[in-house]
């Protein structure tokens, strides 16, 4: 298996879908470059699984159209599509060994028996799991199982693999793992791959682009970088990466934090109530007698200092009561200057690094 | 002596010996004993109702009319053949009645593990409902709806369908057909039981895997269901071969069953013996076939009973 050459583009079109009158996806549209990882990222009720089980047929959609490469695949039965899917329960197959599992697919298809046991062995290879195919399902641990079900969706070359939380049944440190591997086998082989999960750590490692789901509907489609760096909404902010939020004012083509005006690279919003976004990990300790010119300074009660090994977390609040956390590495500069608890700090915050999304309700 | 001291010498203890490893030990005897004691009702009831009667039977059948020991009880099968007879209706009896729930009742199963919750349980209740009715008054009820002039014969002779009533009670059919209402229950239960386990998201893999709805079934779904049928099948077949009411009445004498030949010889002929040897032939080929029952399955799905 090389660089798969039926890497197709999926082209969704206002997608609807309601269950009873309660709407699940509202006017969706969402293109899938050929090749590309995409997730869909999103907590539970925002409609991403549904997403994925229209796509892979197994829920009817009340309108829409889902174009693959070119051709209508709306109403084509799911055994018809051509399309991979790992489950995230695994959902393999509890009375066929490893081997058979993985063969169902070839067989479907008539593969003859030769080339079938080729691919299957090929497959396990590229799953890590070479000699494993006699094994049956249940003498295998939850990460083999993973394996197989990966090692499933891709024997028969889909034009599409799908994925719904594949890795949230395993414990933390295999999940990490497989993260990486299955980025890697993605990138070895090059199927367009449209995966769905909750964590949003787990989506910024693995994908080239994320889309972020509330409520039915994508509230943000870019690189886990831009994502992280340039949230347009507040639900984004909120739930790529840990935030604080501080109200500003928009008046007279300058943001204001009470008295303070806000320095920042991006362009004055329209005036009006708007929130800073303000990351842990960006906010920094800083002396009155450094120079502020391209910072924007908060003056500050430390709560609490959390000490954690390789990193503190200092819980402040700034005069109108409000929570910011600041989280930074436990190099012996910086703990030689910790404050402690009750003490007034200068939470300093990069112009740079100063995003402003409009307030929601 | 200094505190340490004797605080390491009862740590060390008797040489060789574990800290306390006598008490352990005869608290661990204590508590097997007091199981014991909770197990001794249960044990005692198996004893009285199960291998003390069975043992008896055994006993009876070794003895003639006169009282002498003698194998002339089970020589009897092989000499008269109105035993051999009854051997095969029973066992054709049971092979059609157990067919017949399969046919009627996999698919009723498959629906109401298809269900939605509520629906499937309001079913459910239909297919119970007959539990609570006692088999004499469900088999005399069959009667009326199936004899010559019973509710099936005259709806199809009015509707102009028959000129001459068919025969349905009190032969071979009417047999049948009162068995399979019977016992369906009993393969309906099990096997719905076992299809509800059957995960949904592997039908789904199967179809996204490129198997049609029908091949998804024949080589997911069905095999799947195999140790709740098997269960089924064997808990129905059981139950005819021993099965005496409803042969009885609405065999209408034709049809002779391996229970009532034992009714009939204990009741009719006072002959203990014979009947006690009727009994216990019953016993053994009934384990026999679960035995071989058991085996075959296991062989074939082996994988879906560990798997469960």
């Amino acid at each position: 298996m090389s660089i798969a050459p039926s890497a197709l583009p999926i082209s969704m079109r206002r997608i609807e879908k309601r269950f009873g009158s309660v709407p699940v996806l509202r006017d969706l549209n969402l293109d899938v470059e050929a090749g590309e990882f995409l997730t869909l990222l999103g907590p539970s009720g925002s409609g991403k699984t549904t997403l994925l089980m229209i796509l892979a047929g197994f829920v009817r959609a009340n309108g829409g159209s889902i174009k693959v490469g070119g051709d209508e695949i709306i109403t084509t039965p799911p055994h018809r599509r051509n399309i991979g899917m790992v489950f995230q329960n695994y959902a393999l197959f509890p009375h066929m060994n490893v081997f058979h599992n993985i063969a169902f697919p070839l067989k479907q298809r008539g593969v003859a028996a030769a080339e079938t046991a080729q691919r299957v062995e090929k497959a396990l290879e590229l799953v890590k799991l070479q000699g494993l195919g006699e094994r049956r399902v249940d003498q295998l641990s939850g990460g083999q199982r993973q394996r197989v079900a990966l090692a499933r969706a891709i024997v028969f070359e889909p034009r599409i693999v799908l994925m719904d939380e594949p890795l949230s049944a395993l414990d933390k440190g295999l999940r990490e793992h497989m993260q990486i591997e299955l980025r890697a086998l993605h990138r070895r082989l090059g199927m367009t791959t449209v995966y769905v999960t909750h964590d949003q750590r787990e989506a910024i490692t693995m994908s080239d682009r994320i889309a972020v789901m509330n409520g039915g509907r994508i509230e943000q489609l870019d690189q886990p970088e831009t994502l992280y760096a340039a949230p347009k909404t507040q639900f984004v902010a909120g739930f790529i990466g840990e935030s604080n939020f501080v109200p500003v004012e928009s008046r007279n083509g300058s943001v204001w934090y009470e008295d303070r005006r806000i320095q920042t690279e991006a362009p004055t919003p329209p005036a009006g109530p708007h929130l800073m976004v303000v990351r842990p990990e960006k906010l920094r300790l800083v002396t009155a007698t450094e120079p502020s010119a391209g910072i924007n300074v908060l003056d500050a009660t430390v709560s609490d200092i959390i000490y954690q090994g390789d990193s503190f977390v200092c819980y402040a609040s700034l005069r109108d009561g409000r929570q910011l956390t600041l989280r930074d590495y436990c190099r012996s500069d910086v703990l030689a200057r910790l404050p402690a608890p009750g003490q007034p700090i200068m939470l300093g915050l990069d112009a740079k690094d100063t995003i402003l999304v409009a307030a929601e309700g | 002596m200094s505190a340490q001291s004797a605080l390491l010498k009862e740590i060390a203890g008797p040489a060789g010996q574990n800290l306390n490893a006598q008490e352990l030990r005869a608290d661990a005897r204590r508590e097997q004993l007091r199981l014991l004691a909770l197990l001794a009702p249960s044990l005692f009831l198996v004893c009285a109702i199960i291998i003390v009667p069975i043992g008896w039977l055994f006993w009876l059948s070794l003895f003639d009319e006169s009282g002498a020991l003698s194998a002339a009880n089970y020589a009897r099968f092989f000499e008269q053949a109105s035993y051999i007879k009854t051997f095969i209706t029973t066992f054709k009896v049971a092979f059609i009645v157990t067919g017949a729930c399969v046919l009627l009742g996999y698919p009723l199963a498959y629906m109401l593990s298809q269900l939605p919750r509520r629906a499937a349980s309001i079913c459910l209740i239909f297919v119970i409902l007959p539990f609570w009715t006692s088999v004499l008054v469900r088999t005399y009820a069959w009667l009326v709806i199936l004899q010559r002039k019973g509710l099936i014969n005259s709806w199809l002779i009015d509707l102009g369908v028959i000129s001459q009533p068919l025969p349905l009670a009190n032969n071979f059919a009417g047999v049948v057909i009162g068995m399979t209402h019977i016992l369906l229950p009993f393969l309906v239960l099990p096997l719905y039981a076992s299809m509800k386990t059957i995960d949904t998201d592997c039908l789904r893999a199967g179809m996204n895997l490129g198997a049609s709805p029908a091949a998804t079934f024949r080589q997911i779904f069905f095999p799947l269901s195999l140790p709740g049928l098997a269960s089924g099948v064997v808990i129905v077949f059981v139950l005819c071969l021993g099965f005496f009411v409803t042969p009885a009445l609405m065999g209408g004498g034709k049809v002779v069953m391996w229970a009532m030949r034992m009714e009939q010889t204990t009741s009719l002929y006072s002959n203990w013996g014979a009947g006690a040897a009727l009994g216990v032939v019953l016993l053994v080929v009934t384990l026999a076939l679960l035995g071989l029952f058991q085996w075959l399955l296991g062989a074939r799905t082996t994988g879906v009973w560990s798997s469960r």
